[in-house]
């Protein structure tokens, strides 16, 4: 079984980003990490402090851009950003926790703020061994 | 893009004929060489436009298109109320009103490079800019509610800008019809404290330098003389904005069956103009505008702080302000009558010519000024509006340079701060909180400037007026 991973992807104007996990949670929680990695390096943020994210969607591609959706408000609002996440996904609703810490600009330098998850290249699908959830982020 | 599949209508102007659901051609207006760079995905995706109900004429491209989200950006397109036309969320985009405004400042360049560190320096301390970056101004409920309904002209009441700037602001500063209603909780609160920065990504502002003049009548009429010092700020709606992107395009995706809109791709999510949705989104995008109009008008108030701390006495008056991320009611001559259509400019600058009633009365023989923002070590260009291209794509030019690599190659390819180092070499000033962020903005990422302004000219789209050069770039 392949191990949760993430990546991004070319987009001319903008960036896509790709999780893969073993069950949809997972592969949506390898996207958050895509997600933070557009702004900065991953290992730059620490988890020092918890959120509590929460969706309902029951399609699951629209689910992931809600999802993503959420975490890009709870970021902006509270100026943070996220290393760590656990997903819970049941019945069409998303329970999530987030761990993060706010923006310091001298040690993130962060590359650019993200202005909303979109439907362009979104897709949430199984391969012969693994979840893959991805879309394109404006920037 | 295959150029085969184009038919040449002149050498600026390609046309897609109706095939499939398409109800309309698409045109793209480029030159032969723009074309052949341009992503197949904006052949697609201006044909995918064409496919919306009630849409009047053409799906247009400008000479800027690249591959966007549902729209090309470079996309202009207009529908028609009374036949079933819609409004898309997509099709203004999540950085609703994001524009450029230009300020003359009456200085020559030995006056800006005597100062040139000092001035970048009091720039960037004083100018928000980039992630996690916040404004001075906290706004309670009903402040919010009264900036979302004032726009400009509020920020000018509450000592932010001045009186004469609105005139020269696209809707004089205020759009009718904002409904801050409509603006989400989540919305408001996402600009709490964003009001009068400048954000992230290819948002900045620069001091430039005219290095040529194309069109001396117009340029004198702009108050354009070859070696004067200007000021462009490019910004949008910043957090409100994105957030009302963000929950329309939801709900118009989620009820576009109910509308019978068959959407050949999720972010053309649209709306019948009026459709409750519809109206609830032009309310909330129309409030949206007046954000972004505020903001540019609160930044520009700390420039002139920032100008008035090292040139004492200074005087920095507004060229103009306009808008690229858009959608607007407008009457346009559709076979020789007068009608009102929804113009949606993603990517894409309004860009009337003479005699248009809308424009102030300086601009009534040369036609509105069309900004166009290039990269941090080319140019900026200044055209302005011809009677042609309200004929030709109700009165749009292009944007900007467009983008022509992904911010990931980018950064492969560029170091930021090895940048920042090149540039002061040539003379050019940056200031950003990232490196990487540089990086992704790097100039080789983006198409010739050049290159895309002379299509928009020879095309009729607009007219050169003059070539501005940074001296001083602040990237959120």
């Amino acid at each position: 079984m392949p191990q949760p991973r993430w990546e991004h992807f070319e987009h001319q104007a903008d960036i896509g980003i790709r999780g893969y996990g073993t069950d949809p949670a997972t592969a949506f929680e390898q996207a958050a990490l895509a997600l933070t990695g557009i702004v900065t390096g991953l290992e730059l943020v620490k988890d020092s402090e918890m959120t509590e994210i929460t969706c309902e969607e029951t399609e699951l591609e629209l689910l992931f851009v809600d999802w993503l959706n959420a975490l890009i408000y709870q970021m902006a609002i509270k100026k943070m950003l996220f290393s760590r996440f656990k997903i819970n996904i049941s019945n069409g609703i998303l329970t999530a926790l987030a761990w993060g810490e706010n923006v310091d600009i001298t040690r993130h330098q962060p590359a650019v703020e993200i202005k909303g998850a979109t439907y362009t290249e979104l897709g949430v699908f199984q391969t012969e061994n693994e979840w893959v959830a991805q879309c394109v982020v404006d920037v | 893009m295959d150029i085969n599949r184009l038919e040449r209508v002149s050498d600026f102007q390609w046309k897609i004929l109706p095939q499939g659901k398409m109800q309309v051609p698409a045109i793209i207006f480029a030159s032969e060489n723009l074309i052949k760079e341009m992503d197949d995905k904006v052949y697609e995706q201006v044909t995918n436009v064409a496919m919306l109900p009630g849409i009047v004429n053409a799906s247009y491209a400008m000479p800027d298109a690249h591959w966007g989200y549902g729209f090309p950006i470079g996309g202009v397109a207009a529908f028609d109320p009374q036949q079933g036309g819609v409004i898309s969320a997509g099709g203004v985009g999540f950085d609703i009103s994001c524009g450029v405004r230009t300020l003359h400042t009456g200085l020559k360049p030995e006056q800006v490079i005597e100062v040139q560190d000092e001035l970048a320096n009091m720039l960037y301390y004083k100018i928000p800019a980039g992630v996690g970056s916040t404004g001075l101004i906290n706004l309670n409920n009903h402040e919010m509610n009264e900036m979302l309904t004032g726009g400009a002209r509020w920020a000018v009441e509450q000592g932010y800008g001045l009186f004469k700037d609105l005139e020269r602001i696209e809707e004089q500063g205020c759009i009718e019809g904002a409904e801050p209603d409509q603006v989400s909780d989540h919305a408001k609160k996402r600009q709490k404290h964003e009001m009068g920065t400048l954000g992230s990504g290819n948002h900045y502002l620069e001091v430039q330098r005219v290095v040529e003049i194309f069109d001396h009548e117009i340029a004198q009429t702009f108050g354009i003389k070859l070696n004067d010092i200007k000021v462009s700020i490019h910004c949008g709606s910043r957090g409100l904005g994105h957030q009302i992107g963000t929950e329309f395009l939801k709900k118009m995706l989620v009820n576009a069956k109910e509308y019978g809109i068959n959407l050949p791709d999720r972010e053309l999510a649209c709306a019948p103009i009026h459709s409750n949705l519809g109206k609830n989104y032009l309310g909330a995008m129309r409030a949206a505008i007046n954000c972004a109009l505020a903001n540019r008008e609160i930044v520009t108030h700390l420039t002139r702080e920032a100008f008035e701390q090292i040139f004492p006495g200074i005087e920095l008056k507004l060229l103009y302000d306009v808008s690229h991320n858009i959608c607007k009611p407008e009457q346009h001559l559709i076979n020789g009558v007068s009608q009102e259509l929804y113009v949606h400019r993603k990517g894409a600058t309004r860009a009337y010519g003479p005699g248009h009633p809308s424009l102030p009365q300086d601009f009534q023989n040369s036609g509105q000024p069309v900004l166009i923002g290039g990269t941090m070590d080319t140019a900026s260009y200044i055209l302005a509006g011809t009677r042609e291209s309200m004929q030709l794509a109700y009165g749009s030019a292009c944007h900007g340079a467009g983008r022509c690599m992904s911010r990931r190659q980018a950064t492969r390819q560029w170091q930021g701060n090895k940048l920042i180092q090149e540039l002061a070499h040539q003379g050019i000033q940056i200031r950003s909180p990232s490196p990487r962020g540089v990086a992704e903005e790097a100039p080789g990422a983006y198409k010739d400037v050049s290159t895309v302004v002379e299509a928009a000219d020879q095309a009729g789209l607009a007219r050169m007026v003059a070539k501005l050069e940074p001296m001083i770039c602040i990237k959120g």
